[in-house]
């Protein structure tokens, strides 16, 4: 039973794969439809994020007594990746429900709808990366040749991402409370994660509380730290692929086994 | 070669109302215990089809007929792929294509070239025989000049005239069809029934449900008939029209 699961699951995702230029088709269509007609189009998306990151950045340099240098690049990468966290998590709850009219209709592997809303926010953390060299360049801070690490760091992250939202998506097309609790759930951790304050501002005791226990923590390290100069932690980069190992094998069995039963749960 | 089998096949659709749907309904059924369950567990079932058995096999043009609610077009979901019966088996061995909603994929923002792509994509054609049969997609539908405008501006009929040109380009071996498609004024409709019909003859199975006696005895050679998810009668076409329209 377990590995039938597991093996519907994965059939399900390698067909979805083979179909990558629809996947990347209705993704980007996902992008244009919002900012269609508009004259900035999805530049709006590197706009409304560099307002936010400026405005977050100056109230809490001064509330924090911290020098704009370290601040600003700190906030700036931080807000951009949690971005990203975060939508492929809320947006993951609504990924199977917001392609019901397909998934009655057309017998297309489930996972496409999954890999839809991931590349989705690919595209527009792609938008909203390009504010971070900006703000390097104007508080005049290098970038050292450690920001490579980011990649795997980000590929890791991804794949972690992924699977949390293939289980929400199913999980959400059954119950639709949770797409509300997971939003709540989100929120809290924006501010439990130290995004828009720095772990080192906070006691060692609270810290191995809200960090080492916190997911949203390592990964976000593992993509962060490296732009921002510094190694992630063993830590970080040991609880980022143990739980992207065993997410991933718990994800495809579990999604496996109700993979049936999602289109009469639309 | 085509083939389409079931056995004693059932569905059941879990019905969920606004309370049964949510967690906490279920997180209270849970610690309240028996309660609840013996008087409604949530669940309600409605069986929609039950103990299916039939084969379909090349040149077959199977009509299926019924009245509303007799599990037609869960009938057709199932012959999709895109719902799993809930009992015994499906086995359908062919390229499934269908008819059914054409119009599903079209963002109304894009023009009606770009969602040729993407009704296209969906349907599962890839980019080279989009870029291939685009220019035919076109000029079939009619469309001119409109083709790189956006699809809100067009009218219903140039909208359906689009939708029928780019779904009809696929060449299924298994043809689902709801209703005859029938779209467009007159000169197109000649057109568009032209084009169906050489698409149902190179098709090696037609499974199409419909109300009209004129269409089923017209495509079909073979009817299947529903009554409240159960096969009432299965035959040669004019017994069971004889039969159903009679009724």
């Amino acid at each position: 039973m377990q590995n039938n699961s597991f093996s519907i699951a994965w059939l399900d995702l390698t067909a979805a794969v083979k179909r990558y230029p629809l996947i990347t088709l209705l993704g980007w269509q996902d992008i244009q439809q919002r900012y269609r007609r508009s004259a900035l189009g999805p530049f709006w998306l590197t706009i409304s994020m560099s307002v936010m990151i400026g405005a977050i950045g100056l109230v809490f340099s001064q509330v924090f007594k911290t020098p704009t240098q370290d601040f600003l690049p700190f906030i700036a990468i931080g807000i951009i990746l949690w971005t990203f966290i975060s939508n492929i998590i809320i947006e993951g709850c609504l990924a199977f429900i917001a392609a019901e009219n397909i998934i009655k209709q057309l017998p297309i592997p489930l996972f496409v709808h999954l890999l839809r809303m991931v590349w989705r926010n690919l595209l527009t953390l792609g938008h909203n990366i390009v504010i971070f060299p900006i703000v390097l360049l104007i508080v005049g801070k290098p970038l050292g040749l450690v920001a490579l690490l980011s990649i795997p760091g980000f590929i890791l992250a991804t794949i972690n991402l992924t699977w949390m939202a293939l289980i929400l998506a199913t999980i959400c097309a059954r119950y639709r409370d949770m797409p509300q609790i997971v939003a709540s759930v989100i929120q809290v951790m924006f501010y439990l994660t130290p995004i828009i304050w720095m772990p080192k501002t906070i006691s060692a005791h609270v810290n191995s509380y809200l960090l080492d226990l916190n997911p949203a923590y390592h990964l976000l390290e593992i993509m962060r730290a490296p732009l921002l100069g510094t190694m992630p932690t063993a830590s970080n980069w040991l609880v980022s692929m143990a739980m992207a190992v065993i997410g991933s094998l718990l994800a495809l069995t579990f999604y496996g086994n109700y993979r049936r039963r999602i289109a009469y749960w639309l | 070669m085509a083939k389409i089998e079931f056995n004693n096949v059932s569905v059941d659709f879990p019905i969920y109302n606004a309370n049964s749907r949510s967690l906490k309904n279920s997180l209270i059924k849970v610690a309240t215990g028996g309660q609840l369950k013996t008087d409604q567990q949530g669940n309600v079932k409605v069986r929609a089809l039950e103990g299916l058995n039939f084969t379909l096999e090349d040149k077959d043009r199977v009509g299926i007929v019924g009245h509303n609610g007799a599990g037609k077009s869960t009938l057709l979901r199932l012959l999709s792929g895109v719902y799993f019966p809930s009992g015994g088996t499906v086995k359908v061995d062919g390229e499934v294509g269908s008819l059914i909603d054409i119009s599903l994929g079209i963002d109304h923002e894009a023009t009606g070239r770009e969602n040729i792509y993407i009704r296209g994509s969906l349907l599962g054609l890839s980019k080279a025989v989009i870029n291939q049969n685009i220019d035919e997609i076109i000029k079939f539908s009619e469309l001119g000049g409109f083709a790189d405008m956006p699809v809100r501006t067009y009218s219903s009929g140039m909208h359906l005239r689009l939708a029928f040109a780019v779904s009809t380009i696929v060449h299924p071996e298994i043809l689902l069809m709801d209703e005859w498609l029938s779209v467009g004024d007159e000169g197109f409709k000649e057109k568009a029934k032209r084009r169906l019909n050489d698409l149902v003859h190179q098709t090696n199975i037609l499974v199409i449900a419909t109300h009209s006696k004129e269409q089923l005895l017209q495509t079909c050679n073979r009817a299947i008939w529903l009554e409240h998810g159960r096969i009432r009668m299965d035959d040669e076409i004019n017994k069971v029209a004889a039969a159903y329209f009679h009724d």
